[in-house]
Protein backbone atom coordinates (compact mmCIF):
# COMPACT_ATOMS: atom_id res chain seq x y z
CA UNK A 1 0.00 0.00 0.00
CA UNK A 2 1.69 3.27 -0.97
CA UNK A 3 0.51 6.30 1.38
CA UNK A 4 2.20 8.70 -1.48
CA UNK A 5 -0.13 7.60 -4.34
CA UNK A 6 -3.00 7.96 -2.18
CA UNK A 7 -2.00 11.62 -0.94
CA UNK A 8 -1.25 12.48 -4.31
CA UNK A 9 -5.41 12.22 -5.23
CA UNK A 10 -5.58 14.78 -2.33
CA UNK A 11 -4.78 18.19 -4.03
CA UNK A 12 -5.36 19.77 -0.57
CA UNK A 13 -2.76 17.81 1.33
CA UNK A 14 -0.60 19.58 -0.84
CA UNK A 15 -0.70 23.51 -0.26
CA UNK A 16 1.41 25.26 1.93
CA UNK A 17 -0.52 26.85 5.63
CA UNK A 18 1.37 29.85 6.68
CA UNK A 19 4.37 29.06 4.61
CA UNK A 20 5.07 25.36 5.80
CA UNK A 21 3.77 22.57 4.08
CA UNK A 22 -0.02 21.38 5.47
CA UNK A 23 0.22 18.42 7.94
CA UNK A 24 -3.85 18.10 7.89
CA UNK A 25 -4.50 16.38 11.56
CA UNK A 26 -8.25 17.72 11.42
CA UNK A 27 -10.23 14.42 10.10
CA UNK A 28 -12.17 14.06 12.85
CA UNK A 29 -14.02 17.27 11.81
CA UNK A 30 -13.56 17.22 8.38
CA UNK A 31 -11.49 14.57 5.50
CA UNK A 32 -9.75 16.20 2.30
CA UNK A 33 -11.55 15.55 -0.86
CA UNK A 34 -10.42 13.20 -3.61
CA UNK A 35 -10.07 14.27 -6.96
CA UNK A 36 -12.21 11.90 -8.11
CA UNK A 37 -14.85 13.63 -5.78
CA UNK A 38 -13.71 16.82 -6.73
CA UNK A 39 -14.67 15.62 -10.36
CA UNK A 40 -17.33 14.27 -10.23
CA UNK A 41 -19.66 17.19 -8.50
CA UNK A 42 -17.97 19.66 -11.47
CA UNK A 43 -18.82 17.26 -13.75
CA UNK A 44 -22.55 17.15 -12.27
CA UNK A 45 -22.70 20.70 -12.75
CA UNK A 46 -20.79 21.29 -16.03
CA UNK A 47 -22.86 18.25 -18.13
CA UNK A 48 -25.40 16.92 -15.97
CA UNK A 49 -27.25 19.57 -14.00
CA UNK A 50 -30.99 18.93 -13.65
CA UNK A 51 -33.92 18.09 -11.47
CA UNK A 52 -34.49 14.51 -10.39
CA UNK A 53 -37.78 12.29 -9.99
CA UNK A 54 -39.65 14.71 -11.88
CA UNK A 55 -38.91 15.16 -15.96
CA UNK A 56 -39.50 13.02 -18.62
CA UNK A 57 -36.93 15.00 -20.36
CA UNK A 58 -33.32 13.12 -20.81
CA UNK A 59 -31.31 15.63 -18.82
CA UNK A 60 -33.54 14.94 -15.69
CA UNK A 61 -33.88 11.23 -16.54
CA UNK A 62 -29.39 10.73 -16.28
CA UNK A 63 -29.77 12.66 -13.10
CA UNK A 64 -32.02 10.54 -11.69
CA UNK A 65 -30.46 7.64 -12.77
CA UNK A 66 -26.72 8.82 -11.35
CA UNK A 67 -28.69 9.75 -7.86
CA UNK A 68 -29.89 6.29 -7.47
CA UNK A 69 -27.10 4.83 -8.88
CA UNK A 70 -24.95 6.84 -6.11
CA UNK A 71 -28.00 5.67 -3.39
CA UNK A 72 -27.07 1.79 -4.51
CA UNK A 73 -23.79 2.31 -4.44
CA UNK A 74 -23.97 3.27 -0.54
CA UNK A 75 -25.81 0.64 0.05
CA UNK A 76 -23.40 -2.11 -1.68
CA UNK A 77 -20.70 -0.59 0.63
CA UNK A 78 -22.32 -0.96 4.04
CA UNK A 79 -24.50 -4.02 3.45
CA UNK A 80 -27.60 -2.78 3.69
CA UNK A 81 -30.46 -5.50 2.11
CA UNK A 82 -32.17 -2.77 0.03
CA UNK A 83 -31.87 0.35 -1.54
CA UNK A 84 -34.97 1.67 0.12
CA UNK A 85 -33.07 1.41 3.33
CA UNK A 86 -30.51 4.24 2.49
CA UNK A 87 -32.13 7.64 3.08
CA UNK A 88 -30.17 10.42 1.78
CA UNK A 89 -29.80 13.34 4.56
CA UNK A 90 -27.53 16.79 5.49
CA UNK A 91 -25.46 14.48 7.56
CA UNK A 92 -25.05 12.60 10.66
CA UNK A 93 -26.77 15.32 13.01
CA UNK A 94 -30.08 15.83 10.10
CA UNK A 95 -30.44 12.01 10.17
CA UNK A 96 -30.26 11.64 14.01
CA UNK A 97 -33.00 14.18 13.95
CA UNK A 98 -35.12 12.34 11.77
CA UNK A 99 -35.17 8.97 13.76
CA UNK A 100 -35.89 11.42 16.96
CA UNK A 101 -38.86 13.18 15.00
CA UNK A 102 -40.32 9.86 13.10
CA UNK A 103 -38.88 6.81 15.27
CA UNK A 104 -39.88 9.34 18.23
CA UNK A 105 -43.85 10.06 17.32
CA UNK A 106 -44.31 5.94 17.96
CA UNK A 107 -42.95 6.52 21.15
CA UNK A 108 -45.46 7.22 24.67
CA UNK A 109 -44.86 9.29 27.47
CA UNK A 110 -43.01 6.90 29.93
CA UNK A 111 -40.93 5.50 27.51
CA UNK A 112 -37.46 5.49 27.54
CA UNK A 113 -33.95 6.45 25.76
CA UNK A 114 -30.73 5.56 26.61
CA UNK A 115 -27.47 7.83 24.88
CA UNK A 116 -23.73 7.33 26.47
CA UNK A 117 -21.62 9.96 28.37
CA UNK A 118 -19.19 10.39 25.21
CA UNK A 119 -21.84 11.03 22.64
CA UNK A 120 -21.36 14.06 20.43
CA UNK A 121 -24.03 16.66 21.16
CA UNK A 122 -25.68 15.79 17.89
CA UNK A 123 -27.08 12.39 19.52
CA UNK A 124 -27.70 14.05 22.96
CA UNK A 125 -29.82 17.02 22.30
CA UNK A 126 -32.30 15.63 20.02
CA UNK A 127 -32.80 13.20 22.35
CA UNK A 128 -33.50 15.97 25.29
CA UNK A 129 -35.76 17.46 23.38
CA UNK A 130 -38.24 14.28 22.11
CA UNK A 131 -38.02 13.23 26.19
CA UNK A 132 -38.75 16.97 26.91
CA UNK A 133 -42.01 17.36 24.38
CA UNK A 134 -43.04 13.21 25.43
CA UNK A 135 -42.40 13.23 28.86
CA UNK A 136 -39.99 10.00 28.15
CA UNK A 137 -36.88 9.39 29.93
CA UNK A 138 -33.33 10.07 29.04
CA UNK A 139 -30.79 7.41 30.09
CA UNK A 140 -26.88 7.42 30.28
CA UNK A 141 -24.85 4.96 29.97
CA UNK A 142 -21.82 5.81 31.94
CA UNK A 143 -17.68 5.30 30.84
CA UNK A 144 -14.25 5.25 32.97
CA UNK A 145 -11.48 7.23 33.33
CA UNK A 146 -10.19 5.08 30.05
CA UNK A 147 -12.91 6.83 27.83
CA UNK A 148 -14.66 3.09 27.81
CA UNK A 149 -18.26 2.21 28.41
CA UNK A 150 -19.14 0.52 31.42
CA UNK A 151 -21.54 -2.28 29.54
CA UNK A 152 -22.19 -4.19 32.43
CA UNK A 153 -24.25 -1.24 33.87
CA UNK A 154 -26.38 -1.08 30.36
CA UNK A 155 -28.07 -4.05 32.05
CA UNK A 156 -29.48 -2.19 34.64
CA UNK A 157 -30.35 0.99 32.26
CA UNK A 158 -32.32 -1.38 29.91
CA UNK A 159 -36.11 -1.78 30.79
CA UNK A 160 -39.19 -2.71 28.92
CA UNK A 161 -39.91 0.88 28.44
CA UNK A 162 -36.34 1.05 26.66
CA UNK A 163 -37.48 1.91 23.21
CA UNK A 164 -34.49 3.17 21.76
CA UNK A 165 -30.48 2.80 22.57
CA UNK A 166 -28.35 5.40 20.37
CA UNK A 167 -24.92 5.27 21.43
CA UNK A 168 -21.99 6.34 18.99
CA UNK A 169 -19.63 3.34 17.58
CA UNK A 170 -16.76 5.83 17.52
CA UNK A 171 -16.02 8.68 19.91
CA UNK A 172 -14.91 11.88 18.54
CA UNK A 173 -13.18 13.19 21.29
CA UNK A 174 -11.55 10.08 22.76
CA UNK A 175 -11.67 8.08 19.75
CA UNK A 176 -12.91 5.06 21.74
CA UNK A 177 -14.29 2.50 19.59
CA UNK A 178 -17.26 0.81 21.37
CA UNK A 179 -18.55 -2.88 21.14
CA UNK A 180 -21.64 -1.85 19.36
CA UNK A 181 -22.10 -5.41 18.97
CA UNK A 182 -22.49 -6.46 22.47
CA UNK A 183 -24.87 -3.11 22.82
CA UNK A 184 -27.19 -3.93 20.09
CA UNK A 185 -27.29 -7.65 21.32
CA UNK A 186 -28.22 -6.44 24.86
CA UNK A 187 -30.87 -3.59 23.80
CA UNK A 188 -32.60 -6.17 21.12
CA UNK A 189 -33.36 -8.28 24.52
CA UNK A 190 -35.69 -6.13 25.76
CA UNK A 191 -37.00 -5.44 22.71
CA UNK A 192 -35.96 -1.80 21.85
CA UNK A 193 -33.99 -0.71 18.95
CA UNK A 194 -30.48 0.80 18.24
CA UNK A 195 -29.27 3.84 16.75
CA UNK A 196 -25.45 3.54 16.05
CA UNK A 197 -23.97 7.23 15.46
CA UNK A 198 -21.46 6.21 13.10
CA UNK A 199 -19.73 9.98 11.81
CA UNK A 200 -16.65 8.95 12.60
CA UNK A 201 -16.54 4.95 11.73
CA UNK A 202 -17.00 4.25 7.74
CA UNK A 203 -14.00 6.07 7.61
CA UNK A 204 -11.57 3.82 9.42
CA UNK A 205 -13.68 0.39 9.84
CA UNK A 206 -15.12 -1.92 7.81
CA UNK A 207 -19.20 -1.24 8.58
CA UNK A 208 -21.68 -3.92 7.89
CA UNK A 209 -25.16 -2.32 8.81
CA UNK A 210 -26.88 -6.12 7.96
CA UNK A 211 -23.87 -8.09 10.78
CA UNK A 212 -24.34 -5.43 13.08
CA UNK A 213 -27.96 -5.86 12.87
CA UNK A 214 -28.27 -2.34 14.06
CA UNK A 215 -32.29 -0.57 13.43
CA UNK A 216 -30.46 2.85 12.25
CA UNK A 217 -27.16 3.87 11.21
CA UNK A 218 -26.40 7.40 10.89
CA UNK A 219 -23.08 8.85 9.09
CA UNK A 220 -21.98 12.40 7.37
CA UNK A 221 -20.33 12.48 3.60
CA UNK A 222 -18.25 14.94 4.28
CA UNK A 223 -15.73 12.90 7.02
CA UNK A 224 -15.54 10.20 4.67
CA UNK A 225 -13.91 11.97 1.85
CA UNK A 226 -17.41 12.58 0.63
CA UNK A 227 -18.86 16.71 0.05
CA UNK A 228 -20.57 18.70 2.68
CA UNK A 229 -24.23 18.92 3.01
CA UNK A 230 -24.94 15.33 2.25
CA UNK A 231 -25.54 12.14 5.08
CA UNK A 232 -27.28 8.92 4.67
CA UNK A 233 -29.58 7.41 7.47
CA UNK A 234 -29.82 3.62 7.20
CA UNK A 235 -32.66 2.34 8.67
CA UNK A 236 -34.78 -1.14 8.80
CA UNK A 237 -37.18 -1.41 5.85
CA UNK A 238 -39.92 -2.48 8.50
CA UNK A 239 -38.88 0.39 10.42
CA UNK A 240 -38.77 2.91 8.17
CA UNK A 241 -42.44 1.99 6.98
CA UNK A 242 -43.85 2.45 10.45
CA UNK A 243 -42.56 5.84 10.86
CA UNK A 244 -44.53 9.07 9.56
CA UNK A 245 -42.47 11.45 7.45
CA UNK A 246 -40.32 13.89 9.10
CA UNK A 247 -40.63 17.21 6.64
CA UNK A 248 -43.95 17.10 3.72
CA UNK A 249 -43.02 18.58 0.83
CA UNK A 250 -42.15 17.94 -3.07
CA UNK A 251 -40.81 14.20 -4.10
CA UNK A 252 -42.18 12.72 -0.33
CA UNK A 253 -45.78 12.51 -1.58
CA UNK A 254 -47.97 9.89 -3.97
CA UNK A 255 -50.75 12.04 -3.82
CA UNK A 256 -52.04 15.77 -2.40
CA UNK A 257 -55.40 17.09 -2.67
CA UNK A 258 -56.16 20.38 -0.48
CA UNK A 259 -57.59 17.64 2.60
CA UNK A 260 -55.46 14.84 2.55
CA UNK A 261 -52.05 13.75 1.33
CA UNK A 262 -50.95 9.95 0.94
CA UNK A 263 -47.15 9.52 1.14
CA UNK A 264 -44.81 8.02 -1.40
CA UNK A 265 -43.10 4.79 -0.84
CA UNK A 266 -39.34 4.77 0.54
CA UNK A 267 -36.91 5.97 0.65
CA UNK A 268 -38.62 8.98 -0.86
CA UNK A 269 -41.24 9.44 2.06
CA UNK A 270 -38.02 10.78 3.73
CA UNK A 271 -37.05 12.76 1.29
CA UNK A 272 -38.76 16.05 1.27
CA UNK A 273 -37.61 18.64 -1.78
CA UNK A 274 -35.19 19.10 -3.96
CA UNK A 275 -32.48 17.12 -2.17
CA UNK A 276 -28.51 18.03 -2.63
CA UNK A 277 -28.47 16.17 -6.02
CA UNK A 278 -24.79 17.16 -6.58
CA UNK A 279 -23.58 16.03 -3.13
CA UNK A 280 -25.68 12.59 -3.30
CA UNK A 281 -23.85 12.20 -6.66
CA UNK A 282 -20.22 13.17 -4.85
CA UNK A 283 -20.81 10.85 -1.87
CA UNK A 284 -21.59 8.25 -4.21
CA UNK A 285 -18.21 8.93 -5.79
CA UNK A 286 -16.66 9.01 -2.37
CA UNK A 287 -17.79 5.31 -1.64
CA UNK A 288 -16.52 4.47 -4.94
CA UNK A 289 -13.03 5.70 -4.40
CA UNK A 290 -13.34 4.10 -1.10
CA UNK A 291 -13.99 0.95 -2.13
CA UNK A 292 -10.62 0.97 -4.77
CA UNK A 293 -8.49 0.92 -2.02
CA UNK A 294 -7.39 -1.89 0.86
CA UNK A 295 -8.92 -1.12 3.63
CA UNK A 296 -7.51 -3.74 5.70
CA UNK A 297 -4.15 -2.81 4.89
CA UNK A 298 -5.28 1.21 5.51
CA UNK A 299 -6.91 -0.04 8.98
CA UNK A 300 -3.19 -0.91 9.93
CA UNK A 301 -1.73 1.89 8.72
CA UNK A 302 -4.01 3.94 11.02
CA UNK A 303 -3.09 1.74 13.86
CA UNK A 304 0.38 2.33 13.32
CA UNK A 305 0.24 6.12 13.21
CA UNK A 306 -2.18 5.97 16.44
CA UNK A 307 0.36 3.52 18.05
CA UNK A 308 3.79 6.04 16.84
CA UNK A 309 1.42 8.99 17.75
CA UNK A 310 0.46 8.07 21.61
CA UNK A 311 4.53 6.83 21.92
CA UNK A 312 5.78 9.94 20.64
CA UNK A 313 3.69 12.06 22.64
CA UNK A 314 4.22 10.28 25.82
CA UNK A 315 7.71 11.40 25.99
CA UNK A 316 7.25 14.83 26.31
CA UNK A 317 6.72 16.08 29.61
CA UNK A 318 3.29 16.63 31.69
CA UNK A 319 1.20 15.42 28.96
CA UNK A 320 -1.55 13.53 29.76
CA UNK A 321 -3.49 11.58 26.81
CA UNK A 322 -7.70 11.86 26.95
CA UNK A 323 -9.07 8.23 26.07
CA UNK A 324 -6.90 5.33 26.74
CA UNK A 325 -9.91 2.51 25.57
CA UNK A 326 -8.27 -1.11 24.61
CA UNK A 327 -9.84 -0.47 21.11
CA UNK A 328 -9.30 2.79 19.64
CA UNK A 329 -9.25 4.62 16.14
CA UNK A 330 -6.22 6.98 15.25
CA UNK A 331 -7.41 9.95 17.72
CA UNK A 332 -5.31 11.25 19.89
CA UNK A 333 -6.28 14.30 22.34
CA UNK A 334 -4.20 15.28 24.75
CA UNK A 335 -3.53 18.64 27.09
CA UNK A 336 0.00 19.63 28.19
CA UNK A 337 0.69 20.84 31.70
CA UNK A 338 1.01 24.65 32.49
CA UNK A 339 -0.22 25.54 28.86
CA UNK A 340 -4.23 26.17 27.41
CA UNK A 341 -5.08 24.27 24.24
CA UNK A 342 -6.08 27.59 22.56
CA UNK A 343 -2.54 28.58 22.63
CA UNK A 344 -1.12 25.21 21.93
CA UNK A 345 -3.59 25.06 18.56
CA UNK A 346 -2.89 28.95 17.46
CA UNK A 347 1.34 28.37 17.63
CA UNK A 348 0.71 24.62 15.87
CA UNK A 349 -1.47 26.41 13.02
CA UNK A 350 1.85 28.97 12.26
CA UNK A 351 3.75 26.11 11.52
CA UNK A 352 1.00 24.63 9.57
CA UNK A 353 0.15 21.92 11.66
CA UNK A 354 -3.75 21.89 11.78
CA UNK A 355 -5.53 20.18 14.64
CA UNK A 356 -8.62 20.93 16.72
CA UNK A 357 -8.94 22.38 20.41
CA UNK A 358 -12.12 23.02 22.44
CA UNK A 359 -14.68 20.77 23.82
CA UNK A 360 -15.08 18.64 20.20
CA UNK A 361 -18.74 19.37 20.60
CA UNK A 362 -18.88 16.97 23.53
CA UNK A 363 -18.94 19.03 26.44
CA UNK A 364 -20.17 15.92 29.03
CA UNK A 365 -17.19 14.51 28.07
CA UNK A 366 -15.09 17.61 29.04
CA UNK A 367 -17.06 17.69 32.38
CA UNK A 368 -16.33 14.50 33.16
CA UNK A 369 -12.70 14.90 32.90
CA UNK A 370 -12.99 18.51 34.54
CA UNK A 371 -10.85 20.21 31.54
CA UNK A 372 -12.03 22.98 29.70
CA UNK A 373 -11.06 21.04 26.80
CA UNK A 374 -8.48 18.96 24.87
CA UNK A 375 -6.08 19.43 21.66
CA UNK A 376 -7.21 16.84 19.33
CA UNK A 377 -5.17 15.28 16.13
CA UNK A 378 -7.08 13.05 14.36
CA UNK A 379 -5.34 10.66 11.18
CA UNK A 380 -6.75 9.67 8.16
CA UNK A 381 -4.91 7.40 6.17
CA UNK A 382 -3.31 9.94 4.25
CA UNK A 383 -1.12 10.99 6.98
CA UNK A 384 2.28 9.67 7.47
CA UNK A 385 4.77 9.04 10.51
CA UNK A 386 6.48 12.62 8.97
CA UNK A 387 3.94 14.23 9.57
CA UNK A 388 3.81 13.33 13.26
CA UNK A 389 7.46 13.57 13.60
CA UNK A 390 6.74 17.21 12.52
CA UNK A 391 4.10 17.91 15.10
CA UNK A 392 6.28 16.21 17.69
CA UNK A 393 8.99 18.71 16.49
CA UNK A 394 6.43 21.59 16.75
CA UNK A 395 5.24 20.94 20.01
CA UNK A 396 9.11 20.76 21.43
CA UNK A 397 9.33 24.24 20.11
CA UNK A 398 5.83 25.42 21.62
CA UNK A 399 5.98 23.94 24.94
CA UNK A 400 8.97 25.84 26.18
CA UNK A 401 7.37 29.09 24.66
CA UNK A 402 4.71 28.86 26.42
CA UNK A 403 5.82 27.28 29.99
CA UNK A 404 6.99 30.21 32.11
CA UNK B 1 -2.64 62.73 16.72
CA UNK B 2 -4.15 61.69 19.70
CA UNK B 3 -2.48 59.61 22.59
CA UNK B 4 -4.64 56.49 21.17
CA UNK B 5 -3.44 56.63 17.93
CA UNK B 6 0.06 57.10 18.79
CA UNK B 7 0.04 54.52 21.44
CA UNK B 8 -0.89 52.60 18.76
CA UNK B 9 1.55 53.87 16.01
CA UNK B 10 4.73 52.59 18.57
CA UNK B 11 3.08 49.01 18.87
CA UNK B 12 3.46 49.01 15.16
CA UNK B 13 6.76 49.99 14.94
CA UNK B 14 7.48 47.12 17.52
CA UNK B 15 5.97 44.78 15.51
CA UNK B 16 7.89 45.38 12.14
CA UNK B 17 10.62 44.12 13.43
CA UNK B 18 9.42 40.80 12.88
CA UNK B 19 8.98 38.77 9.97
CA UNK B 20 8.60 35.67 11.19
CA UNK B 21 5.53 34.67 12.86
CA UNK B 22 6.66 32.58 15.70
CA UNK B 23 8.98 35.64 16.90
CA UNK B 24 6.12 37.83 16.49
CA UNK B 25 4.18 35.59 18.72
CA UNK B 26 6.87 34.75 21.46
CA UNK B 27 6.96 39.14 22.04
CA UNK B 28 3.11 38.48 22.63
CA UNK B 29 3.51 35.83 24.74
CA UNK B 30 5.81 37.99 26.81
CA UNK B 31 3.41 40.51 26.63
CA UNK B 32 0.57 38.28 28.26
CA UNK B 33 3.24 36.97 30.46
CA UNK B 34 3.79 40.46 32.00
CA UNK B 35 0.36 41.48 32.10
CA UNK B 36 -1.06 42.52 35.60
CA UNK B 37 -3.06 39.45 36.87
CA UNK B 38 -6.43 39.85 38.39
CA UNK B 39 -6.06 37.97 41.78
CA UNK B 40 -8.36 35.16 41.43
CA UNK B 41 -11.14 35.54 44.33
CA UNK B 42 -11.36 38.69 41.56
CA UNK B 43 -11.86 36.42 39.18
CA UNK B 44 -15.97 36.26 39.64
CA UNK B 45 -19.38 35.65 36.97
CA UNK B 46 -19.79 39.77 37.00
CA UNK B 47 -15.83 40.16 35.34
CA UNK B 48 -16.00 36.94 33.04
CA UNK B 49 -16.28 37.16 29.58
CA UNK B 50 -17.27 33.55 28.23
CA UNK B 51 -15.80 32.68 25.23
CA UNK B 52 -15.62 28.86 23.84
CA UNK B 53 -12.22 28.59 23.19
CA UNK B 54 -10.56 30.28 26.27
CA UNK B 55 -11.86 33.26 28.82
CA UNK B 56 -11.23 36.20 29.91
CA UNK B 57 -12.06 38.44 32.79
CA UNK B 58 -12.34 42.29 32.40
CA UNK B 59 -12.74 44.51 35.03
CA UNK B 60 -12.56 48.13 34.78
CA UNK B 61 -13.27 51.45 36.45
CA UNK B 62 -12.92 55.51 35.86
CA UNK B 63 -10.18 57.49 37.80
CA UNK B 64 -9.41 61.45 37.57
CA UNK B 65 -11.67 61.28 34.53
CA UNK B 66 -9.76 57.99 32.87
CA UNK B 67 -10.44 54.63 32.74
CA UNK B 68 -8.56 52.10 34.30
CA UNK B 69 -8.60 48.73 33.35
CA UNK B 70 -6.99 45.00 34.51
CA UNK B 71 -8.12 42.16 32.64
CA UNK B 72 -6.74 37.80 32.24
CA UNK B 73 -7.63 35.31 30.35
CA UNK B 74 -6.58 31.54 31.19
CA UNK B 75 -4.79 31.30 27.94
CA UNK B 76 -1.72 33.38 27.48
CA UNK B 77 -2.31 34.78 23.49
CA UNK B 78 -5.08 36.01 24.20
CA UNK B 79 -3.78 37.58 27.40
CA UNK B 80 -0.78 38.80 25.01
CA UNK B 81 -3.51 41.01 23.11
CA UNK B 82 -5.38 42.08 26.37
CA UNK B 83 -1.98 43.79 27.16
CA UNK B 84 -1.46 45.37 24.18
CA UNK B 85 -5.32 46.85 24.23
CA UNK B 86 -5.28 47.96 27.63
CA UNK B 87 -1.83 49.18 26.90
CA UNK B 88 -3.45 51.35 24.18
CA UNK B 89 -7.08 52.17 26.14
CA UNK B 90 -5.98 52.25 29.54
CA UNK B 91 -5.73 56.28 30.79
CA UNK B 92 -7.45 57.25 28.63
CA UNK B 93 -10.90 59.60 28.17
CA UNK B 94 -14.39 57.95 27.81
CA UNK B 95 -14.86 59.44 25.31
CA UNK B 96 -11.49 59.07 23.22
CA UNK B 97 -12.21 55.06 23.92
CA UNK B 98 -15.79 54.93 23.01
CA UNK B 99 -14.32 56.14 19.55
CA UNK B 100 -10.95 54.29 18.83
CA UNK B 101 -10.92 52.64 16.07
CA UNK B 102 -7.97 50.17 17.07
CA UNK B 103 -6.67 49.83 13.50
CA UNK B 104 -3.27 48.07 15.02
CA UNK B 105 -4.84 45.13 15.38
CA UNK B 106 -4.49 44.28 11.73
CA UNK B 107 -2.11 46.25 10.82
CA UNK B 108 0.45 44.15 12.95
CA UNK B 109 -1.88 40.43 11.70
CA UNK B 110 -3.59 39.83 14.51
CA UNK B 111 -6.94 40.91 13.58
CA UNK B 112 -7.93 36.62 13.19
CA UNK B 113 -7.74 36.82 17.11
CA UNK B 114 -10.52 39.24 16.72
CA UNK B 115 -12.69 37.45 14.75
CA UNK B 116 -16.52 36.72 16.08
CA UNK B 117 -15.64 33.12 15.17
CA UNK B 118 -12.51 32.36 17.02
CA UNK B 119 -14.66 32.75 19.87
CA UNK B 120 -11.85 33.59 22.67
CA UNK B 121 -13.91 36.35 24.17
CA UNK B 122 -11.85 39.03 22.55
CA UNK B 123 -14.07 40.52 20.67
CA UNK B 124 -16.97 40.57 23.59
CA UNK B 125 -13.75 41.83 25.50
CA UNK B 126 -13.36 44.89 22.98
CA UNK B 127 -17.10 45.48 23.00
CA UNK B 128 -17.23 45.91 26.74
CA UNK B 129 -14.35 48.18 27.39
CA UNK B 130 -16.11 50.32 25.02
CA UNK B 131 -19.23 50.24 26.49
CA UNK B 132 -17.53 50.96 30.11
CA UNK B 133 -16.35 53.70 28.68
CA UNK B 134 -19.73 55.12 27.12
CA UNK B 135 -21.35 54.58 30.22
CA UNK B 136 -18.71 57.00 32.27
CA UNK B 137 -18.64 59.67 28.99
CA UNK B 138 -22.45 61.72 29.42
C1 LIG C 1 -19.51 11.29 16.72
C2 LIG C 1 -20.14 12.38 15.92
N1 LIG C 1 -21.47 12.47 15.85
C3 LIG C 1 -22.07 13.43 15.13
C4 LIG C 1 -21.36 14.38 14.44
C5 LIG C 1 -22.11 15.44 13.69
O1 LIG C 1 -21.86 15.35 12.33
P1 LIG C 1 -22.36 16.48 11.33
O2 LIG C 1 -21.94 17.78 11.92
O3 LIG C 1 -21.67 16.16 10.04
O4 LIG C 1 -23.85 16.36 11.24
C6 LIG C 1 -19.97 14.34 14.50
C7 LIG C 1 -19.17 15.36 13.80
O5 LIG C 1 -18.49 16.20 14.34
C8 LIG C 1 -19.34 13.32 15.26
O6 LIG C 1 -18.02 13.27 15.35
Amino acid sequence: MNINEIRAQFPTLHREVNGKPLVYFDNGATSQKPQSVIDRITQYYTDENANIHRGVHTLSQEATSNYESARKTIQDYIGASSEVEIIFTKGTTDSINLVAHSFGELMQAGDEVVISAMEHHSNIVPWQMLCEKKDCKLKILPMNEQGELLLDELDQLLTDRTKLVAVTHISNSLGTINDVDEIIRKAHNVGAKVLIDGAQSVQHLDVDVGKLDCDFYAFSGHKLFGPTGVGILYGKRELLEQMPPYQGGGDMIKEVTLEKTTYNTLPHKFEAGTPNIAGGIGLGAAFEFLSKLDMSALVEHEQDLLDYATEQLEKIDGLKIYGTAKTKTSVVSFLIEGTHPYDVGTLLDKLGIAVRTGHHCTQPVMQFYNIPGTIRASFAFYNTREEIDRMIAALDRIIPMLKD
Amino acid sequence: MDTITEKEEAIIDEFSIYDDWMDKYEYIIELGKDLPLIDDDQKTEDKLIKGCQSRVWLSAEKRDGKMKYTADSDAIITKGIIALLIRVLNNEKPEDIAKAELRFIKAIGLQEHLSPTRSNGLVSMVKQMKMNALKQVS
